[in-house]
């Protein structure tokens, strides 16, 4: 590998200030430090470090969603194979072949044109480029149906890097989860396609196509069935909703896949279990008080905690984007209360509101917003334990 | 005696152990004072080149209290060609003394061992600032030198060496048992309340520590800093504002306090040890305070480009290869310096790499020491948070927070989150661990100095 450190020692001064690509000097830097872990040596404070930095921290989380988008692409194929003909020899080998030709423009597209917009402005902004991008560009596909248009994918990334992040002053910075908003956009710009009635399984021609529903939409139907029995009925019982052979978002549906990655996240140090176990407890004593105050077991409400942890977004939430270490609640006791709302939220705007199937990527949202104050509280109460004892 | 047992904190996997044999180091033909040592004071210089000084000479002052002195530790001359050395606009880096090789010093009262409980506070601290050993103590809040001004509210000496590669305080006092109890005895005087000495709470500890009187004994045990001292004053009895003053002392200074009050003279004899897989002789060595490096060194070194650090890893100071062990350090360490870049290292599976995150193999597999440079392992990046220092800081406070309050100089956040009772050491461990690679001890001492001019 000598010879490409050499070729970047040789391209360095065209880079540095003064040279006549000093401009590009983030891009150059980003190339350099992603092949070779900087020759930097310490300046200041301790003299040896630890061997992690923030590539290291973020590539962790796309590790972790690995699973999910293994199992999202072949899933993808899996619901268009059904989809255009039920009774198609539906073998894993052309589940994986048809779901990438439909999955991997879309990460392709939403790392593309996000890389762009964060090369823009680590040029303009002359800071290095951030690899939070990496999580995030890899996140935003994951939500999406995989019936998106490429154009829509591009629109939401840009909207999520610029608006969600850059403008905030980077990664680090940011108040809100950059993908998620990125997917809040695009599902109130262009609710059509994200999030009409039904969930696109097949687009032929552009417009027409096959559709499925996602479990929330069967759970909120009302036909005089039982809840239970009407989504399970609708996708083969609870287990199959668990290895998530089901419509949906591309990496949202199996919450196997997202059970691995949390425990990858758990054991490594890099996500918070603390959120996590937050946001569980949450939407369990939720769904547990909504249960026992529900009457009629043919209505939303009378869904049990394990078939919300199964539908929709809520598992894929709760381990990738809950735990985000920029937007989330800091100090541990933040963590629980920001982890404990968010469940409790996601679970009251699936059920009580009539306007949102779906209410995990709000509530975190929402969350986002009010994380700083968690944690003011949180700090103040600290600060009043502090006088208190100055006192004494 | 009260046992605490920490649970947060990370021993840093580092090789280069030193083996506790005590030997002579080289004799010290000069010693340097440095008034880099002495964080907090503007020292005025009272001596010129080719002036003869004594063990216990004044060297300089306090700028703001004459009679703060602070003292040549050997006798001889202030060197004719690098004595008093300045740097830009004339800062005062290093005053320089050449040994006459007489080892004569300035005589102050002495008292016997015994007779130190009996002496009364006024008499103990007009030998010990008039000696220029009131050096020996830092003080908390701030982590200034101890001035003499002020009268602590409590002692605390920490007995335990849980630093990375630290030396073993039991073999540092061996031989000097008595001299140590006398410094407690000492000590017990110079304060308004008590004397606190932690111990390991694990393990055999040795008699001087574990039999040692007139002082409340304590038990720490954990992993690192439980040895350092702001961390164990946070448990016993936590500093809680700017005019809660306490006093530290490390176990070798306390030895020298002792030797002050019973011998009546200042007697800088200490042990260095050597540690760092570029040491090549990795013993504990007797020397004096402000000897140089080499001295203890001696040449034994690898061939390659090296680090040499006054203190350990964390919190030490790059003096380079003809610098002077630092007052406070009672070691030095010697690792390589980082020369080669890594391939796609953020991507390897990492089996030999160290890190408290389980991201890589190696933290998965059997314990393993490793050879660590002083590469930085990344770019520097906003702060953002990850509940890494709160792993590492066996405190009751938000770390992350008051780093974040000292970055943007909020006073009220810095004292209401605890700045009162950190200095860089109890923070080092954040720094190493930081993702964004944050220079946390900076920030801390520049948050520290802010609040300290601000009063």
């Amino acid at each position: 590998m000598r010879f490409i450190q050499d070729a970047f020692d040789k391209a360095r001064p065209l880079f540095e200030k003064g040279g006549k690509l000093e401009l590009l000097y983030p891009l150059f830097e980003a190339k350099e430090t992603f092949l070779f872990v900087s020759r930097e040596r310490t300046a200041s404070g301790c003299h040896v470090r630890d061997s992690i930095d923030s590539k290291r921290y973020m590539a962790s989380v796309i590790v972790a969603l690995m699973p999910c988008l293994l199992f999202g692409i072949y899933n993808a194929g899996y619901q268009y194979l059904t989809g255009i003909a039920p009774g198609q020899p539906t073998d894993i080998h052309r589940c994986l072949w048809e779901g990438a030709l439909r999955v991997m423009p879309i990460v392709i597209c939403s790392y593309a044109v996000g890389g762009i917009w964060e090369l823009v402005f680590s040029v303009v902004r002359k800071h290095e480029i951030n690899e939070g991008f990496l999580v995030t560009g890899l996140l935003f596909p994951l939500v999406l149906p995989p019936t998106i248009p490429l154009w829509q994918v591009a629109v939401g990334i840009s909207f999520g890097v610029v608006i969600g992040k850059e403008v905030f002053g980077g990664t680090g910075m940011n108040i809100f989860n950059p993908a998620l908003t990125a997917r809040a956009f695009l599902f109130f710009a262009y609710p059509a396609q994200i999030s009409g009635d039904q969930v696109w399984r097949v687009v032929k021609d552009g417009v027409d196509g096959v559709s499925g529903a996602t479990p929330l939409l069967v759970a909120a139907a009302q036909d005089g069935v039982q809840v239970v029995d009407r989504v399970s009925g609708a996708f083969g019982g609870w287990s199959n909703l668990f290895l998530g052979l089901i419509p949906g978002s591309i990496g949202e549906t199996s919450t196997l896949c997202c059970l691995l990655g949390a425990v990858y996240l758990v054991a490594t140090g890099i996500g918070s279990w603390r959120t996590m176990l937050g946001v569980l407890i949450g939407a369990f004593i939720t769904c547990f008080l909504l249960n026992q105050a529900c009457k009629d077991n043919t209505a939303i409400n009378a869904l049990p905690f394990c078939y919300h942890l199964v539908s929709g977004g809520f598992a894929f939430g709760l381990v990738f984007m809950a735990t985000d270490p920029v937007s989330a609640a800091q100090s541990n006791t933040g963590k629980w209360i920001y982890g404990f709302l968010i469940g409790f939220l996601a679970i009251v705007i699936r059920t009580l509101n009539p306007a949102f199937p779906e209410g995990m990527m709000l509530a975190i949202l929402f969350m986002n917003a009010f994380a700083p104050l968690i944690d003011y509280f949180v700090i103040s109460r600290h600060m009043a334990w502090r006088m208190k004892r100055v006192e004494a | 005696m009260a046992r605490f047992t920490l649970k947060q904190g990370y021993d840093v996997p580092i090789a280069g152990d030193s083996n506790p044999e005590v030997v002579d180091g080289a004799l010290a033909t000069v010693a340097s004072v440095r008034p880099a040592d002495f964080i907090g004071i503007k020292p005025r210089l009272l001596v010129r080149d080719g002036d003869s000084v004594l063990a216990g000479t004044p060297l300089f002052h306090a700028k703001d209290d004459e009679s703060q002195v602070f003292t040549s530790p050997i006798s001889g001359t202030v060197s004719e060609v690098s004595g008093v050395v300045r740097g830009d606009r004339r800062v005062l880096l290093a005053v320089n003394i050449e040994s006459d090789g007489k080892n004569e010093a300035v005589s102050f009262e002495a008292t016997s061992a015994a007779a130190i409980p009996g002496k009364s506070s006024e008499q103990l601290r007009e030998t010990l600032v008039k000696s220029g050993q009131l050096a020996l103590f830092r003080e908390r809040p701030f982590g200034h030198v101890a001035r003499a001004k002020h009268t602590p509210r409590d002692i605390f000496v920490s007995a335990i060496a849980s630093a990375p590669l630290a030396p073993d305080p039991a073999v540092l006092v061996e031989g000097n048992e008595e001299y140590f109890q006398a410094g407690i005895d000492a000590c017990a005087k110079l304060t308004l309340g008590a004397v606190h000495l932690s111990v390991p709470g694990t393990g055999s500890v040795c008699s001087a520590f574990s039999g040692a009187k007139n002082c409340q004994i304590h038990e720490f045990s954990g992993p690192h800093p439980a040895g350092v001292v702001g961390v164990q004053i946070h448990h016993i009895a936590p500093v809680r504002s700017r005019q809660d003053i306490v006093w530290t002392i490390t176990v070798q200074g306390l030895i020298q306090l002792g030797k002050l009050f019973v011998l009546g003279r200042v007697s800088p004899e200490k042990i260095v040890s050597v540690a760092g897989t570029s040491a090549l002789d990795r013993r504990y060595f007797r020397t004096i305070n402000g000897a140089p490096l080499q001295n203890v060194i001696r040449g034994q070194v690898a061939d390659e480009t090296i680090r040499y650090i006054s203190g350990d890893v964390l919190t030490g100071t790059d003096i380079g290869a003809e610098g002077f062990v630092g007052l406070y350090d009672d070691m030095v360490t010697l690792i390589p310096e980082s020369i080669d870049s890594e391939f796609v290292g953020w991507m390897q599976p990492g089996f030999r790499k160290h890190s408290m995150f389980r991201t890589y193999v190696s933290p998965w597999l059997p314990k393993q020491k490793h050879r660590l440079d002083t590469k930085v392992w990344g770019g520097h990046r906003a702060l953002f948070a990850s509940d890494a220092y709160g792993k590492v800081l066996p405190m009751k406070m938000f770390p992350l927070f008051l780093v974040k309050s000292c970055m943007i100089q909020d006073i009220d956040e810095m004292v209401g989150l605890g700045i009162y009772e950190v200095t860089e050491e109890e923070m080092a461990l954040c720094e190493y661990v930081c993702p964004s690679k944050t220079p946390v001890q900076k920030i801390i001492r520049e948050g520290l100095e802010f609040l300290y001019a601000e009063a």
